[in-house]
């Protein structure tokens, strides 16, 4: 049995190539956007707008600048799914589409796949979404295809920077904590690893280097799994039930004057 | 910002909401002929059937708008049967699993009571040992009375079971829904059972257990807002008014003023009460699949 791998995105290298993107839609037979008639968003460099079913890798550009322009920086970030170690899309999904690999990653089979699209709601991330050519809920399969073939994933692969950077999770860790320590030393306090630590769902098996707060790199500071409403709302649910059927059995019950 | 902000919709809308309504009034209608062929007068009986002969066709069209709804509907067994080994396929942590069965089981029930329910008098009497008094027809209503409980609640638990705004913030959304299934399958028996005087009897008692139910609906939603907490503010919007006048002042007030106001069952103003319920129950599940769509 492999050791789990992953993704560790050290987001201060990261210099929006966009390389990844390419590589990810080159290798993965991805269709273009509207048949390649692409419009520009107008936000930054960033005209891919979101991962989705087409999508699975998005360089996002997050521009801070003061009011005079002044002083500024960008931020760069190339997103992906986590390949969480407690997947919400995993739990939700009512088909088995969505497995675990023998990488500790998580996979949509798409021969499998109904498009119900419980998935695209799951995801406490919203990397999911359905791909139009295939009729399927789609996402990085962190190139499943080329790990069994003892290959690196295409993205990490292009990477010029090695802002992606792929391997054993157990080494990527280490390799991470290494360079938040020479960040810290350097000056800037600010960086931090995000969703290297077990508390966020069980650790994501892509795990970021950010030097500003999860929402500004448009990423949720608390994500959870779905299955957390399971048990609270099926509770309310019997007791919705309990208090109508029992409304039900009164009203018939308890008619006296009816017949009058 | 909450964490459910940052996920993606979707995209369940239209024929959706058409199954959270329809199937709201299959298990509804099932739930309310079942609870009056065990507990009613046998004047009643003619009640029970109506809502029998209501529920299998609209769990029916719920399958055929399920199926519509799928990005590739020739997989829909997929839901059920495990497509490369043809074992079941069935997850207890998944409402979706646990519904595509849940609505095969309540289907099952359906048909055998609408088969009940197609014995009249002395027509297809063979038919008659598949509802209440008789033994197996006892069971059949109690099982799919239960299995009607399920199939309009679980729809709610399963928005619930997600991570998108609204639906994930709050635990109550299936007792709303099937509160709310309640109301509009009593509605629906009115409106159609009005137009025979020997139902009312029967109608006089689903009036009354109309009124209740409103004001249970009434109470959810306060609470659905409530349990939302600050997150409620999004229904600061166009989707808060619809839900405000739509829901709760077309869907829930309004019928009860009118059935203040018409004490038979059979006046014209409480077959207007029964549209304005079934009307704001189709609304609530607009407002809340689509507020939630649209964040």
């Amino acid at each position: 049995m492999p050791e789990p791998m992953g993704f560790y995105t050290d987001t201060t290298v990261c210099i929006g190539c966009k390389a990844c993107e390419v590589a990810c839609k080159e290798w993965n037979q991805l269709p273009a956007t509207n048949g390649g008639r692409n419009t520009l968003s107008g936000d930054s460099y960033d005209n891919t707008r979101r991962l989705d079913g087409i999508h699975w890798r998005h360089v996002k550009f997050i521009e801070q600048f003061s009011a005079d322009r002044r002083d500024g920086r960008w931020l760069m970030m190339s997103d992906v799914c986590k390949h969480c170690v407690r997947a919400g899309c995993l739990e939700v999904c009512p088909t088995g589409a969505i497995i675990r690999t023998e990488f500790d990653t998580v996979v949509i089979q798409s021969d499998v796949c109904n498009g119900c699209r419980d998935c695209i709601a799951g995801c406490p991330f919203g990397v999911i979404d359905m791909n139009p050519v295939s009729g399927t809920a789609q996402k990085c399969t962190l190139c499943y295809d080329r790990m069994r073939a003892g290959m690196e994933p295409a993205c990490s692969k292009a990477c010029p920077t090695d802002s992606i950077n792929f391997g054993p999770i157990r080494e990527l860790k280490q390799q991470a904590q290494q360079r938040v320590d020479q960040l810290h030393a350097r000056g800037e306090r600010d960086a931090y690893l995000y969703g290297a630590d077990e508390r966020m769902l069980g650790g994501l098996n892509s795990f970021y280097l950010l030097v500003d707060t999860p929402e500004t790199y448009g990423l949720p500071p608390d994500p959870k799994l779905p299955s957390r409403n399971l048990k609270p709302g099926s509770l309310w649910s019997v007791l919705g039930a309990v208090v109508v059927g029992l409304a039900g059995l009164v009203s018939f019950r308890m008619r006296g004057n009816d017949d009058a | 910002m909450p964490s459910t902000f940052f996920t993606e919709a979707p995209h369940w809308r239209w024929l959706i909401i058409l199954y959270f309504f329809i199937g709201g009034i299959a298990g509804g209608c099932y739930f309310l002929a079942a609870l009056i062929d065990l507990t009613g007068r046998p004047a009643d009986r003619p009640l029970a059937r109506l809502g029998y002969l209501i529920a299998l066709p609209a769990v029916v069209v719920c399958g055929i708008v399920l199926i519509a709804d799928l990005g590739r509907p020739e997989r829909f067994w997929h839901m059920l049967l495990q497509s490369a080994t043809w074992r079941p396929m069935f997850k207890t942590y998944s409402p979706m699993s646990l519904g595509a069965w849940g609505l095969l089981v309540f289907g099952g029930f359906a048909f055998l009571s609408f088969l009940g329910a197609l014995a009249d008098g002395e027509r297809r009497r063979g038919f008659a040992v598949l509802r209440p008094p008789a033994l197996l027809g006892t069971s059949v209503s109690i099982l799919g009375g239960l299995a009607a409980f399920f199939l309009v609640s679980y729809t709610g638990v399963l928005l619930a079971v997600t991570n998108r705004p609204i639906w994930s913030d709050t635990t109550l959304l299936g007792a709303v829904f099937l509160v709310s299934s309640a109301s509009t399958s009593i509605a629906l028996l009115v409106l159609l059972g009005s137009r025979r005087v020997f139902f009312i009897s029967g109608l006089r008692a689903l009036q009354r257990f109309d009124v209740i139910v409103l004001v249970l609906e009434l109470l959810t939603l306060i609470a659905l807002v409530v349990s939302l907490g600050s997150l409620a503010r999004v229904w600061l919007s166009a989707w808060g008014a619809l839900l405000l006048f739509g829901v709760v002042g077309l869907g829930i007030v309004l019928p009860l003023v009118l059935h203040r106001r018409a004490p038979s069952p059979l006046a014209p103003a409480a077959r207007l009460a029964a549209v304005l319920v079934l009307v704001g129950g189709f609304l609530l599940r607009v407002v809340i699949v689509l507020s939630s769509e649209a964040i």
